[in-house]
């Protein structure tokens, strides 16, 4: 407590972040003692981490903003730093995953031992955390691009890590080419800002509180929100940006994944809440219905692949896309609700989606985190190589099963309670005073329904396939063990986590209330907590209400009771063959699998996505009606390649080469270019 | 001396300028290239020298004998030296035929005076009437890089070129700062060295100081 009264949050946070650069810098040191050096980065990490979070968590509560200034950086161009509520939030949110995958990762990290240095990745990691630290904090343009790419450069070799595998390196550089075309339209959207602010004469609008201070007209105003939304929905990940998420993190070792997935796509969240509610402060309502559109259709297309998926890790990645679909719909319903100034159902929508967020970092990272310890068992990332992994990994299987309720907007996990209030947000469409979007609400609630009933399909999925049913692998399952305490022990970090922002929400939105109120100008705790810590009520009692505890209670009171009259008689319970319904002959490669199980839903929306299936049958066959042999291809393609990167990549190398035509080796020529374009500068300046 | 008579001089010391552009445009024999451009160097000596006198800027007279040293003595002797060492004895040719070359040197020329028209309004110094010769100067030495083919004609030409700004610097605004004009000249300097130097190893390798050659430097398809 005493500790909390010496210092100020920002303090704090400053202290963590240079916690974390030291080490990065050090580390190098302790390159020889590979495990003494996972150790030591394992408590640094998490330190540091815990510190940010408690910085940012006690910000929120303070509610006021604290600076400080930096004489960093270029001269006269000093570095500003700002924690306000929204950074908090954000600084929570970060610190609390990295936390326990830092704790995560001491386990995790043991199983490169004797392969691999990780000295690289623990370097990076450091500077990951510190640059992810540094976006939120920073309060000018400057010093926000400069965090934004030594996060995005340190991720790309995090990435990078197993990189003598080409299909790494292929991911690798995706992802830095999506990341810095998205940077560059960030920067410009900053120019756009600072331009306006101040004017390009001077260099004093790169702060953000010039930019704070300043009225854009609307017309740049457009185009720097296009520009910074452009730029973060890159990082986000949204539809149709997303293709560098599914190729990233199943080359990313897993507890990068869950980092990237958690949090680091949280931070471009960040950028567009930052920009649009705290920098540009006024907007038509069309922006948000855009972001509105868009989120819509990332949920939607995000978890249509993640069913499609095979690759437990892939279909984690497209599911973040799907998650951060829903984070940016509920922003965009704050958007259009604000812009309509109708501030209460604002901070509905804007509490619902940061909710959201939290949720998400707290439930994907513990995702991740259990398929890196699937992955570390098994060394297998193909479901169909998977199965009945519960009896071998029953810590790691439930833990895993927590995530998925949560994922799956399941009561009483916190995943339920952001949904269930974006749905309350859409509900209250109605009251819009605009016909058109009173029109098309209705629809974007029922596509975030299907939504969230996909995930849910997709979700039982990804948990049964993998860890129910028989082992589907071809060598024996029996050298697969559970995961060592470091790394259950992160895991189980998140999925208290999860179970406590499931039953305690309006705790966690009284909590947060100062954010709302500092960007849409309305305070959601009034209503949503009025009817004491136990009920939601977002909008009235009469209206919704709903209790994770009395939910949590009401399923342990029925598991219990199930439980009771299961094993009050022991005689009547007896074990079986697996899935076999009754016909005992079953082999491992009969079993519903994860292809079987998508099929229905290939069928109903392949035309979504880019499906090819060929069946064979072998030749030497007796009679056509009894094949020896079957083979079933499929292929299932993100059609967005074709659509949008194929010609953008066709059309950049084909002017290459023609302009590759300049330059043919002579001088002469050279000199020629040179001397036609003093001529034609010369001639206009003389006209 | 008054005014007038320093103008006239000038205007005459920028016609032999010119002349002296011209004939190094269309010069072929190497050797008869680097006296011209001696003698180019000599001429502008002069005309600093007398823009300084006129002007009453000393630092004119320091630049001037820089000029003179280097530009008339030491570079001549560098490329006299080269092309001793390297046993050149080829004929320059030129790409494009010479009165080809003459005509574009003119049209250049009237593009300068068209150009420098309203400049020379403007000034009020004596030697404004030069400022276009200068212009001209340059621009015939870039012509002049660009249509010889061997590389000791082409570093002439840079030569020249510089020649052509240092001119322009003198009749346009009595001279750059001495500390910028002894920097130049230092560069100058280095650049023939470097040249030089480039031209041995240019030499050694393609056995021929021919430019066309390095097109073979150019990366593949």
């Amino acid at each position: 407590m005493n500790v909390v009264m010496i210092f100020s949050p920002i303090e704090m946070a400053s202290a963590s972040i240079l916690l974390l650069l030291v080490f990065a810098a050090l580390a190098g040191l302790l390159s020889r003692a590979q495990s003494v050096l996972i150790g030591l980065f394992s408590v640094v990490a998490t330190v540091a981490s815990a510190l940010a979070s408690a910085a940012g968590a006690l910000s929120v509560w303070n509610g006021t903003a604290e600076r400080i200034i930096l004489l960093l950086g270029l001269p006269d161009l000093p570095f500003h730093l700002r924690l306000d509520p929204l950074a908090g939030f954000f600084l929570t949110v970060i610190g609390l995953l990295s936390a326990a995958v830092s704790i995560y990762s001491a386990g995790y990290l043991k199983g490169f031992l004797g392969q691999r240095p990780v000295t690289r990745l623990v370097v990076f990691y450091c500077l990951f955390l510190a640059g992810m630290a540094m976006v939120v904090l920073a309060d000018d343009a400057l010093f926000f691009l400069i965090s934004w790419e030594v996060m995005a450069a340190a991720s790309y070799f995090l990435v990078m890590f197993e990189d003598e595998r080409p299909e790494t390196r292929k991911a690798a550089f995706v992802y830095l080419v999506i990341a810095h075309v998205g940077a560059i339209a960030i920067l410009l959207s900053f120019g756009v800002m600072a331009g306006i602010a101040t004017g390009f004469e001077s260099f004093g609008g790169y702060t953000f509180d010039a930019m704070r201070q300043a009225s854009f007209p609307l017309g740049w105003a457009t185009a720097a929100f296009l520009l910074a939304f452009f730029g973060f929905a890159a990082k986000a990940g949204m539809v149709p940006l997303h293709v560098w998420l599914p190729d990233a993190h199943p080359a990313a070792p897993s507890n990068i994944s869950a980092l990237m997935s958690g949090v680091m796509l949280k931070t471009a969240v960040y950028g567009i809440i930052r920009v649009t509610f705290d920098l540009l402060r006024e907007f038509p309502w069309w922006w948000g219905a855009i972001v509105l559109g868009l989120g819509i259709i990332s949920a939607l297309m995000g978890i249509l692949y993640a069913m499609m998926e095979k690759d437990l890790k892939r279909l984690l990645a497209y599911s973040s896309v799907e998650n951060i679909g829903i984070i940016i719909t509920g922003l965009g319903l704050a958007m259009v609700f604000f812009s309509f100034k109708l501030s209460v159902l604002a901070s509905l929508a804007l509490t619902a989606s940061l909710y959201h967020v939290m949720n998400h970092a707290m439930f994907k990272g513990l995702l991740f985190m259990g398929a890196g310890s699937v992955l570390h068992a098994t060394h297998e990332r193909n479901m169909e190589h998977m199965g009945g992994l519960i009896h071998r990994m029953p810590w790691t299987a439930a833990l895993f099963l927590v995530g998925c309720i949560s994922i799956s907007a399941l009561p009483p996990f916190n995943g339920f309670v952001s949904e269930w209030l974006t749905f309350q947000a859409f509900l209250l469409s109605p009251s819009l005073p605009s016909p058109l979007m009173k029109l098309f609400m209705p629809l974007g609630a029922a596509l975030l329904a299907l939504t969230a009933a996909l995930a849910a399909a997709t979700f039982v999925k990804a948990f049964g396939v993998t860890f129910l049913g028989h082992w589907r692998g071809e060598h024996s399952s029996s050298r697969i063990h559970e995961v060592d305490w470091l790394m259950r022990t992160g895991m189980l970090v998140t999925a208290v986590s999860c179970l406590c922002l499931g039953i305690f929400p309006a705790t966690f939105i009284d909590w947060m209330d100062e954010i709302p109120l500092q960007l849409v100008g309305s305070r959601l705790s009034v209503s949503a907590t009025a009817s004491g810590w136990m009920w939601l009520t977002p909008v009235a009692q009469e209206r919704a209400s709903y209790s994770g505890i009395v939910v949590f209670a009401g399923s342990l009171l029925v598991y219990g009771i199930v439980y009771i009259l299961l094993h009050v008689n022991p005689g009547k319970l007896h074990r079986g063959a697996i899935w076999d319904c009754g016909f005992q002959k079953l082999t491992n490669r009969m079993q519903y699998n994860a292809t079987s199980f998508s099929m229905p839903f290939r069928r109903v929306f392949g035309f979504m996505v880019h499906v090819k299936e060929q069946v064979t049958l072998s030749p030497q066959t007796a009679h056509a009606a009894f094949p020896k042999r079957l083979h079933y291809t499929l292929r299932i393609r993100d059609r967005f390649w074709n659509w949008l990167y194929k010609p953008v990549a066709d059309a950049s190398f084909w002017i290459a080469r023609k302009v590759g035509r300049l330059q043919q080796g002579r001088i002469q020529s050279y000199l020629i270019y040179s001397f036609v374009t003093i001529i034609v500068l010369l001639l206009l300046a003389a006209l | 001396m008054d005014l007038q008579t320093a103008a006239q001089i000038n205007s005459f010391l920028a016609a032999f300028v010119l002349l002296t552009a011209f004939g190094m445009l269309v010069q072929k024999r190497i050797y008869s290239l680097i006296h011209l451009f001696a003698w180019q160097g000599l001429l502008l000596s002069i005309n600093t020298a007398i823009v300084g006198y006129v002007a009453s800027k000393h630092h004119l007279y320091i630049s001037s004998i820089l000029t003179l040293s280097l530009k008339v003595f030491l570079l001549p002797y560098i490329l006299h030296v080269l092309i001793v060492r390297l046993r050149i004895r080829r004929e320059v040719e030129t790409l494009v035929n010479i009165p080809m070359l003459m005509l574009i040197g003119l049209a250049l020329v009237i593009f300068s005076y068209h150009l420098m028209a309203p400049v020379s309004e403007l000034s009020k110094l004596i030697t404004r009437s030069t400022l276009a010769v200068a212009l001209a100067t340059v621009m015939i030495g870039l012509l002049m890089m660009i249509t010889r083919k061997h590389a000791v004609t082409q570093i002439i030409g840079f030569l020249a070129m510089e020649n052509g700004l240092f001119f322009a610097a003198t009749s346009a605004t009595y001279g750059m700062p001495l500390v910028v004009e002894l920097g130049v000249a230092l560069d100058v300097l280095i650049a023939a060295f470097i040249f030089g130097i480039f031209f041995f190893h240019i030499h050694t390798t393609f056995d021929s100081l021919d430019v066309d050659q390095m097109a073979r430097l150019k990366e593949g398809d």
